[in-house]
């Protein structure tokens, strides 16, 4: 893994809070990750794990802090030491150097895996058809589904959609790839060959922030974990530490849960 | 072998017997009662309606392509068409802004469906062919300022924009409703994803959303279509000339009421039915991706029609 040290992060997130009407989900997060950099948060269910993952692309607006990917600062602008919120369009525009995959694929039902992989790249980035399509057959080579080219996603098993939707995600070719639970809607069998692809990205080199209950995916393929639990980082280190000797009882119980 | 110890019934072949391939299926009386009865109220229902002369088939058939029932033909065809496709563009509009978070526009929406679907249709055209007598003149003007530019109403409003309006901005409103059902039905994550991935919202309407929502929105817009059809023949009362008005002015003239309706109602038939079919194949055509092979969609298209 390609982790650079004199560089600038590539994500920071600086206390974040984040409150759905009353109910305070994030209290301050604080978290670098560098490029290169393979992050992973656990904890358990309800501790803000997908609301900070979808904050860090502005599908959540955050209320307190804030958070900056690539040098930008999401969803604003600063003009002339006043700071901005983003059209629409500017918001839109920034996301698309991030990408990402979901617990339920959302693979486009509609479309073709291929249509599916270059909606984005011809829709929204501009790419000429051509290449899109050349990109999209080899990231399918990529993720092992190069027959599966013209099949609708419900022709596939959970385990061929998810990685079907990696290959979209990865199309646009993105600085960030996000991953909220994306082993966790797959049967036990399907489980495998999802990891094994994320495992080849995490070993390219790519950015990858993936929120998971995997352990081992997280021992064997993160530079870094990042334990959370009510809406706080209770506990964050190499995985070895972090897993194979957690400090904070929180994360001690939480994880003899997996063993 | 096992099998003969047990009965002299049970022959070796008894497993033979048990194959449901060699079942067939017992004579069932009662349901050929039940035909023979059906079949005589149609062939009797057939025969009065043939022999009656009160039916006037000859005149039918002398009229069926009269010019003037044609092209009254074209105009409810012409009708429907522009009705419904102004209908469904403004309908669109009008379910976006409903489903919006700004105030206004939601606001206006509610008022626009509430005000259209709450009245009659045949009132409603009647008000827009009287609007002379509410507003004289229509103008372009700034309010307390100049009037930029000014017609007179009479001339705006003929029987056909006062029934192209009417109906279109009727059907507006129930399109509105059925196409905010269908916008709703997609799956949350879709609009999402789109988002995620740095579309637009028009472009994640026009490229994911709309598209889903085809499936549930088709349906009931083909009803639409074929409540449209029927509810040109309104348009008469203002004295457009339409398929029903057109049969009107000649029974007027021949007194052959009955003969002549029948000319609009085969017509109306005529239409619908094709319609039926245009439906299905429709409805085959975004339910695609849902089959597992796609030569299934075919099949399943033409049984559909058989079905209606
Ligand atoms: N859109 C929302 N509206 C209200 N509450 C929400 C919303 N999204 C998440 N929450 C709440 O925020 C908390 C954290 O949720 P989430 O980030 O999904 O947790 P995790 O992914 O770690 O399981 C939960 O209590 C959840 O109910
Ligand atoms: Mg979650």
């Amino acid at each position: 893994m390609t982790v650079i040290d004199t560089a600038k992060p590539l994500v920071q997130a600086r206390n974040v809070h984040k409150a759905f009407d009353h109910l305070e989900v994030l209290k301050g997060i604080d978290l670098d990750v560098m490029p290169g950099e393979v992050v992973v948060i656990l904890g358990p269910s309800g501790s803000g794990k997908s609301t900070f993952l979808r904050c860090i692309n502005h599908l959540e607006a955050i209320q307190k802090g804030f958070i900056e990917v690539d040098g930008e600062q999401i969803g604003y602008k600063l003009k002339k030491d006043r700071l901005e919120k983003l059209s629409a369009n500017g918001i839109a525009r920034q996301r698309r150097k991030i990408g990402m995959v979901f617990q339920q694929f959302n693979l486009y039902p509609h479309m073709t895996v291929l249509q599916n992989i270059i909606e984005a790249p011809v829709g929204v980035h501009g790419e000429s058809r051509k290449d899109a399509i050349e990109n999209a057959r080899q990231l399918l080579q990529r993720v092992g589904l190069s027959e599966k080219a013209d099949a609708y996603p419900r022709q596939l098993s959970g385990g061929q959609q998810q990685r079907v939707a990696i290959a979209r995600a990865l199309a646009i070719k993105p600085k960030l790839m996000l991953f909220d639970e994306p082993t966790s809607a797959l049967d036990p069998e399907l489980v495998g060959e999802v990891l094994a692809t994320m495992r080849d990205l995490a070993k390219q080199g790519l950015t990858m922030i993936v929120v998971t209950h995997e352990i081992s995916f997280a021992r064997e393929a993160a530079d870094r974990v990042v334990f959370m639990d009510g809406g706080v980082i209770v506990e964050q280190g190499r995985p070895e530490d972090v897993i194979g000797n957690p400090q904070h009882p929180r994360t001690q119980s939480f994880l003899s849960r997996f063993l | 072998m096992i099998n003969s110890t047990q009965s002299d019934a049970a022959p070796q072949g008894a497993a033979n017997f048990r194959d449901v391939a060699t079942a067939h299926t017992p004579f069932r009386t009662g349901r050929l009662l039940l035909w023979l009865v059906i079949a005589f109220v149609v062939i009797d229902f057939g025969w009065i309606i043939a022999n009656n002369e009160g039916f006037g088939w000859p005149v039918v058939a002398r009229y069926f392509f009269d010019p003037t029932v044609i092209s009254g033909l074209y105009v409810s065809l012409g009708l429907t068409v522009v009705a419904m496709i102004l209908g469904v563009v403004v309908g669109l509009v009008i379910a976006i802004m409903r489903m919006s978070n700004d105030g206004l526009a939601k606001g206006f929406a509610s008022l626009f469906i509430w005000f259209f679907r709450g009245t009659p249709l045949l009132v409603q055209l009647i008000f827009w062919y009287n609007m002379s007598t509410l507003f004289p003149a229509i103008s372009i003007s700034i309010p307390f300022g100049p009037t930029l530019a000014s017609w007179d109403t009479n001339s705006v409003i003929t029987p056909m924009t006062a029934a192209i309006v009417g109906l279109a901005l009727n059907e507006a409103a129930y399109m509105a409703e059925i196409i905010r059902g269908g916008l709703i039905s997609v799956d949350r994550g879709q609009a999402e994803t789109a988002e995620a991935f740095g579309m637009t919202k028009g472009r994640a309407l026009w490229r994911i959303i709309i598209p889903q929502a085809m499936r549930s929105i088709v349906p009931p817009t083909g009803n639409q279509l074929i409540s449209m059809i029927k509810a040109t023949s309104l348009v008469s009362v203002i004295a457009m000339a339409d398929l029903l008005y057109s049969v009107q002015s000649i029974y007027n003239r021949t007194f052959e009421i009955i003969p002549m309706l029948l000319v609009a109602v085969l017509w109306y038939l005529l239409i619908t039915s094709v319609l039926n079919l245009g439906q299905s194949y429709i409805e085959a055509y975004y339910g695609r991706s849902e089959r597992r092979n796609a030569g299934v969609a075919k099949v399943e298209a033409a049984t559909g029609e058989a079905n209606h």
